[in-house]
């Protein structure tokens, strides 16, 4: 196992930089797009409430899979070039997206309705009152949840490993079929996923115990 | 120059008919309270005035704006009309001090410093100078109600429309949030519209008393009248001998 470490340091390194790049981007653009589609969906014109869930609906309900070989196979013939990284990080935003959606709009919904109307009727605009008064408070009810979603978009990232996205499940197969040491390499792989997800974790929770 | 002028207002709850046929003047500077059965329409009417509930006909002038007209911005209003509500709704992750400062600030632009001070200065008038690094959630009802008061006079509105703002306190709290009242009422020419069962309250400070029931208007008296002569409808008779005699 230690010769494993040692001789493929290089290519597990760059795979765990890859998913650590992966998570990183997908984690805030996933947090910045569920949100908008939270506030779609809780809007009070309905065209713009059922595009909020259509959104929603389809991406929570498709496989992460099958969105990311779509944005890998689909987009290159009628759009433009994309790297199976990039490919996969797009598929891995917005299915995140649609989940982080669905968080955010319950912890919007248990703020309670005098909050809003308190700010409103203090001269806010609605858009206001969202930014200060309540997506603060939601986001504190729904820390745990969002740990959850981050900690599944970490693990999630492994699908860059079925659209060549260079990521470190794609590195651990690599070196499984290269050196047949499957056992060891896996297990090497899951430590390395530990890495990013239990200090994630670990934040997730003292944010949690911060703010209450 | 009147405040508020509704003229033949009409508004729904899906089917069910909430307000009918409301004319009402309230002219600047007046103090109107507003009273009637649960039920009557008395929150619904006054939360058409700031927009926060919407009219199906008629028309609703308040500050100049009207309310029936879809391209007028609600928020001009609320700029200069303030609201209380039954349950305060403070922001609960705001101090008691950004409380206060936070509209000032992002709505009008008020000066950092100048806000502080002028928020400081409320929280003196309303008695809670010594509060203001607390959270709402460690305050008393009463002292809530009372933060409440001072976060609407740091927009200095014009109109401050309260919906029973003490009917949710402990009775010994009642009169502290009164008295701020009363010397809003007092001291300056802000118009006020106060739905409240407190009948010294209305008494003391009101310049004229309406009474609803089932959605209309039916007394537009003027205090003296309301309580030392009496109402003219039996409806509202009836309705102060029931209030008084608990
Ligand atoms: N959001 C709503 N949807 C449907 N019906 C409503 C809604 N709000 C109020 N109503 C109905 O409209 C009528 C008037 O309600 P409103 O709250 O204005 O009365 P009120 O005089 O303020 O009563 P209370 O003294 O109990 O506060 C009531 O019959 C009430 O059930
Ligand atoms: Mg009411």
């Amino acid at each position: 196992m230690l010769e494993i470490i040692s001789s493929q340091w290089p290519s597990l390194l760059s795979g765990l930089w890859n998913t650590i790049l992966c998570s990183v981007i997908a984690l805030i653009g996933s947090l910045i797009i569920g949100t908008f589609f939270a506030l779609l969906e809780i809007s009070k014109y309905k065209v713009i409430r059922i595009i909020g869930s259509v959104y929603v609906e389809v991406f929570r309900n498709i496989p992460l899979l099958v969105i990311a070989m779509a944005f890998f196979l689909i987009v290159p013939m009628y759009f433009t070039k994309i790297s199976g990284f990039t490919a996969g990080t797009i598929g891995l935003t917005l299915y995140t997206s649609a989940f982080i959606a669905e968080t955010v709009r319950a912890g919007i919904n248990s703020v309670e309705a005098g909050q809003l109307e308190g700010a409103l009727a203090n001269g806010l605009t609605t858009g206001q009152a969202m930014r200060y008064i309540i997506l603060p408070q939601a986001f504190k009810v729904i820390i745990p949840p969002l740990g959850n979603q981050f900690i599944n978009l970490v693990k999630n990232s492994s699908v860059l490993a079925f659209v060549a996205g260079f990521d470190l499940m794609y590195e651990g197969n690599m070196i499984a079929n290269d050196t047949l040491q499957t056992i060891p390499t896996y297990f090497i792989v899951g430590i390395m996923y530990l890495i990013i997800t239990l200090p994630l974790s670990y934040y997730m929770r003292h944010l949690e115990k911060k703010l209450a | 120059m009147s405040m508020i002028e509704f003229h033949n207002v009409q508004k729904y709850y899906g089917k069910f008919h909430a307000l009918k046929d409301i004319n009402l003047t309230i002219d600047a500077g007046e103090t109107v309270v507003l009273i009637g059965p649960s039920g009557s329409g008395k929150s619904s009417l006054i939360r058409t005035i700031n927009g926060l509930d919407p009219i199906r006909d008629g028309q609703l002038i308040v500050n100049g704006f009207d309310l029936a007209d879809k391209k007028t911005n609600v928020n001009l209003i609320r700029k200069d009309v303030g609201m209380v509500f039954q349950h305060f709704n403070l922001y609960n992750n705001k101090t008691v001090l950004e409380n206060i400062m936070l509209a000032p600030r992002i709505v009008l632009k008020r000066p950092e410093e100048e806000n502080r001070e002028l928020a400081m200065q409320l929280l003196k008038k309303v008695g809670l100078e010594n509060q203001a690094e607390k959270m709402p959630a460690q305050l008393s009802g009463g002292q809530k109600q009372r933060i409440a008061i001072a976060r609407s006079l740091a927009m200095k509105p014009k109109c401050l429309l309260f919906d029973e703002p003490t009917s949710a306190l402990d009775p010994e709290m009642i009169d502290d949030v009164l008295d701020v009242m009363k010397d809003i009422a007092e001291n300056s020419n802000m118009t006020m519209l106060v739905v409240t069962h407190e009948m010294g309250f209305a008494r003391a400070v009101a310049d004229r008393v309406i009474f609803m029931a089932d959605g209309r208007i039916l007394e537009d008296d003027s205090t003296a009248k309301f309580f030392d002569d009496q109402p003219s409808t039996q409806r509202a008779r009836d309705f102060m001998s029931k209030i008084s005699g608990h």
